[in-house]
């Protein structure tokens, strides 16, 4: 790729990220917003009212238990939520055809997508941590992998709602996937309890949930517990974003559901 | 892979060679279309609807994948090196396929960017576009209120915004008022003068016959003709006059040897003629018959005859085929 590319390139992908941004902001009452009231109601019920009488989760207070969880749901719903309406949004309207036409290769256009999706996960996240912050206080002691980790959810879950978009057909077909699967998975993947207490076939059934590795990796930057070994958890999220990868270039490649 | 420059013979524009396109419902679009398109050129492509036109677009952006064939655009096969091809291209497709959420001007902007040109660079561009497109005063309006005309120029401006060697305009005046249409052929016509080669697709072809200078009719997914709009048209024998009568039609219109003749409504009677006809002995049978004529004028438009003809013929044959 000769230098000329590269900048060009690397011109659409900003082209594409600030274009996210912009709508993220531009519709922030639906992006920023609801989030932080919904989180904020988490940790009052849950672990203002409910969390005083839980009494401590693996050595820790219940609310502090609760906080990495809770940020990390925010993240990979939001992210997941960004991207899969806002390119199915693309194409419904069709101003998906302005990439489609262009010289940009497919990576830059999901390099561009989930970039968006991701900053708009780790925005969220960082408005949830604040709203944190007004109930117990947070300590990070091991930042990089609080960041890692955040960084690979959302990108994770950037990637599966890209996934999402390209074959859904309707509205209805972007709701399905975080109604039916997302949510489920993230209240059985360790938010509010730990794996310990559940019987055994549940906690091996656990670890068949990638949001519980996820979770985990998070509250080890944040509290430094988990309940997994942070080797499988890193290798588990990176093999997920490899995978999730090649499928979403693969689709851009044939132009499933975009063209014909 | 581009072609090899011999200094003599530059690439065309656009070269299509047998194209074919099957869509999964079976439906055979393009049944083996080749044609060039000459740098420069301002290229009609006709056809009823559902001819293939918008398939024949399509693949040429990339927005259709083929089933076999192959694209050049300025000699730069679109399988060899896809964005290479697409960088010296503008669509305006048929439907408006902008973000109706967005500003026109960030819309001109975003586009420039997805090409990779710079912000500084794209905010210039989209002025000197938006102004040509007399936008310029709702570049900051959200675009979902632009009116109908207002949607269709302003994706001719974010077209131009990458100064495309080679413009693809799919009906771009559908359904806009003849002011606005005669003021983008103006707009079309200085993109053409300024060396954009054009390749239109319209229904007026009253559109087609002012603006282009060469074009190719296509129906049932093959070129059905194809060559110099002037040629073309020379090839039509047959003329088609409107008159208008002073007073009432007589009973019994007059007959004419070679000539059809009918009444179109009491004031105006409706002939076609062949062109090597002296249109003398009509004046005469008119005055024989008490028939006074106020003003006369062409029937309709010389290339919508030709098409008709065309497209009519094909439909025969295709029909004969089944039969």
């Amino acid at each position: 790729m000769s230098d000329a590319t590269g900048n060009r390139n690397l011109v659409a992908l900003g082209t594409i990220v600030r274009r996210e941004v912009m709508r993220i902001l531009r519709i922030w009452g639906q992006t920023l917003m609801p989030p932080a009231i919904t989180m904020t109601l988490y940790f009052l019920i849950f672990g203002g009212l409910i969390g005083s009488r839980v009494g401590e989760m693996d050595g820790i207070r219940y609310m502090d238990f609760i906080v990495p969880g809770l940020v990390m749901m925010a993240v990979i719903q939001n992210s997941y939520g960004n991207i899969s309406s806002s390119f199915f949004g693309a194409k419904f309207g069709r101003h998906i055809e302005e990439l489609l036409v262009s010289p940009m290769p497919n990576w830059v256009i999901l390099a561009g997508y989930v970039a968006g999706a991701v900053l708009r996960g780790v925005i969220v996240g960082a408005i949830v941590l604040c709203v944190a912050m007004l109930f117990t206080k947070v300590r990070v002691p091991h930042p990089l992998v609080t960041i890692s980790s955040v960084l690979l959810g959302a990108t994770i879950f950037s990637l599966a709602g890209f996934v999402n978009a390209v074959y859904a057909k309707k509205f209805d077909d972007i709701a399905i996937v975080p109604t039916f699967i997302l949510t489920p998975l993230t209240y059985l993947g360790g938010v509010f309890y730990s794996v310990k207490l559940l019987p055994d076939w549940a906690e091996a059934a656990t670890h068949a949930n990638p949001i519980f590795y996820m979770v985990n990796a998070f509250r080890y930057g944040l509290l430094g517990v988990s309940d997994v070994s942070l080797g499988v958890a890193y290798a588990l999220m990176l093999g997920f974003v490899v995978a999730l990868s090649a499928i979403g270039l693969w689709l851009l490649k044939r132009g499933v559901g975009m063209r014909s | 892979m581009s072609l090899p420059s011999d200094g003599a013979s530059p690439a065309p524009a656009l070269r299509v060679s047998n194209l074919r396109k099957t869509y999964d419902n079976g439906v055979e679009a393009l049944k083996g279309v080749s044609l060039d398109v000459a740098p420069g050129d301002f290229y009609a492509l006709l056809g009823p609807n559902g001819a293939g036109k918008s398939t024949l677009i399509g693949i040429v952006s990339s927005l259709v994948n083929k089933t076999s064939g192959t694209v050049q655009v300025f000699g730069t096969d679109i399988d060899g090196d896809r964005d290479g091809a697409m960088r010296l291209l503008g669509l305006v497709p048929q439907e408006i396929n902008f973000n109706m959420f967005e500003k026109p001007l960030d819309i001109c902007v975003n586009y420039a960017g997805f090409y990779g040109i710079p912000r500084a660079q794209a905010l210039v561009r989209a002025e000197e576009e938006l102004k040509r497109a007399q936008l310029w005063d709702k570049a900051d309006k959200m675009s979902r209120t632009l009116s109908g005309g207002m949607k269709r120029r302003l994706m001719i401006a974010r077209a131009m915004m990458t100064r495309p060697r080679l413009l693809i305009l799919d009906e771009p005046t559908a359904g806009v008022d003849i002011e606005i249409r005669r003021g983008m052929w103006q707009t079309l016509k200085a993109i053409n003068a300024a060396g954009t080669t054009i390749i239109l697709t319209t229904h007026y072809l009253e559109e087609a016959e002012s603006l282009c200078r060469n074009l190719a009719i296509i129906d049932h997914g093959r070129i059905v003709e194809q060559g110099p709009m002037r040629a073309l048209l020379a090839k039509l024998d047959v003329e088609g006059f409107l008159f208008d009568i002073d007073g009432s039609l007589p009973a019994q219109l007059p007959q004419i040897e070679g000539a059809t003749l009918i009444a179109a409504d009491d004031h105006t009677l409706d002939m076609d003629m062949p062109r090597a006809m002296d249109l003398n002995r009509v004046f005469a049978a008119f005055e024989a018959a008490g028939i006074r004529v106020r003003s006369m004028r062409t029937k309709s438009n010389r290339l919508e005859e030709l098409f008709v003809r065309l497209t009519s013929k094909d439909a025969n044959a295709s029909q004969e085929q089944a039969a």
